[in-house]
């Protein structure tokens, strides 16, 4: 099964991650506040997670590890 | 077992760039292309003037940090005296195409043996905004409110296309970020860009069309949006010059 984690303290919020996903898994959480003060992206259903790291290759800053 | 996960030829600093900006992708991808081809040892950058001037803390290798434009230049004293060294430049817009331009076009035509990864985001970033030499016709930068007027200050500058005009280059390509299929193609290119300087052909110059959220006043994806309907019809995807390709014809 797919595995994505975020590395949420570097996280900018930016949402290229979300654009890329192709099953619209993840969303940036709105509750949530890290260390830069962005609210990060983070994964709704990792269970739907096909690792296809389109997510990771969109990210800018490095954020997101997939592992299969 | 890992599919991706952040190259060992980047630090672990986190990026100084402004969210969604598309600098920390083009930094992984020649981070990616250090690291596959073995070479992050014997590599030195050469960091611009511009959003990327700390580009020497992000990559694991040795850097130099350029005077403004002056980056192949640099890069051509590194490679002449260390020829067995991999040298790139990491150069922006206003770095490459305005204040840089003589020595881009000197290195080009010299051929020297260096990659020079050319960011183009139409606008300088660093500085606020202003237009560029590459900023669309009728772009509004913080300099021209009203929209670029190419009567009074010109067209932009197509260097893709000014540079495979001359004999010296060996590989001219413009890609882009926008997406992620142009992502991985943007990646080959500039792995490509760095074999050609191993395999000692000479100079390779990628140009990486890009997005400048914060100063063209929009949202990361729209950004992206905007660089796919107005920055790639007027600078066009593609290989334009390649030497050794037309060798094997």
């Amino acid at each position: 099964m797919a595995k994505v984690t975020f590395k949420t303290d570097i996280c900018k919020g930016c949402g290229l991650c979300i654009e890329a996903c192709p099953k619209k898994l993840l969303v940036i959480a709105k509750d949530k506040i890290n260390k830069k003060g962005h609210s990060p992206a983070e994964m709704t259903d990792q269970s739907k997670c096909i690792g296809c790291a389109f997510c990771a290759t969109m990210c800018p800053d490095c954020v997101i590890t997939v592992e299969k | 077992m890992v599919v991706f996960d952040k190259p060992k030829a980047l630090t672990d600093a986190p990026l100084h760039y402004c969210p969604g900006c598309t600098h920390g992708i083009i930094h992984r991808l020649v981070a990616e292309a250090i690291d596959e081809l073995g070479i992050l040892g014997k590599t030195v950058g050469v960091a611009p003037v511009g959003c990327a001037v700390m580009a020497y803390d992000y990559f694991a290798c040795d850097m130099v940090e350029a005077a403004h434009g002056r980056a192949p230049a640099v890069a051509t004293g590194l490679k002449r005296a260390m020829p067995e060294n991999v040298i790139f430049t990491y150069q922006g817009d206003g770095d490459l195409a305005s204040i840089g331009m003589a020595e881009t076009v000197h290195a080009a035509t010299r051929n020297e043996n260096i990659t020079v990864i050319f960011v183009n985001n139409a606008i300088y970033g660093m500085t606020g905004g202003q237009m560029a030499p590459t900023s669309l016709p009728g772009q509004v930068t913080q300099t021209s409110p009203y929209g670029r007027d190419v009567k009074t200050v010109g067209y932009p500058i197509r260097v893709c296309e000014m540079l495979s005009a001359l004999d010296g280059p060996e590989l001219i390509q413009r890609v882009a970020v926008n997406n992620v299929k142009n992502v991985m193609a943007a990646k080959k290119a500039i792995k490509k860009a760095f074999q050609n300087q191993i395999d000692g052909k000479g100079f390779s110059l990628i140009e990486v069309v890009s997005s400048c959220p914060t100063n063209w006043g929009m949202t990361p994806s729209n950004a992206l949006k905007w660089l796919e309907e107005n920055m790639i019809p007027y600078y066009p995807l593609g290989v334009y010059k390649d030497r050794s390709a037309k060798e094997v014809k």
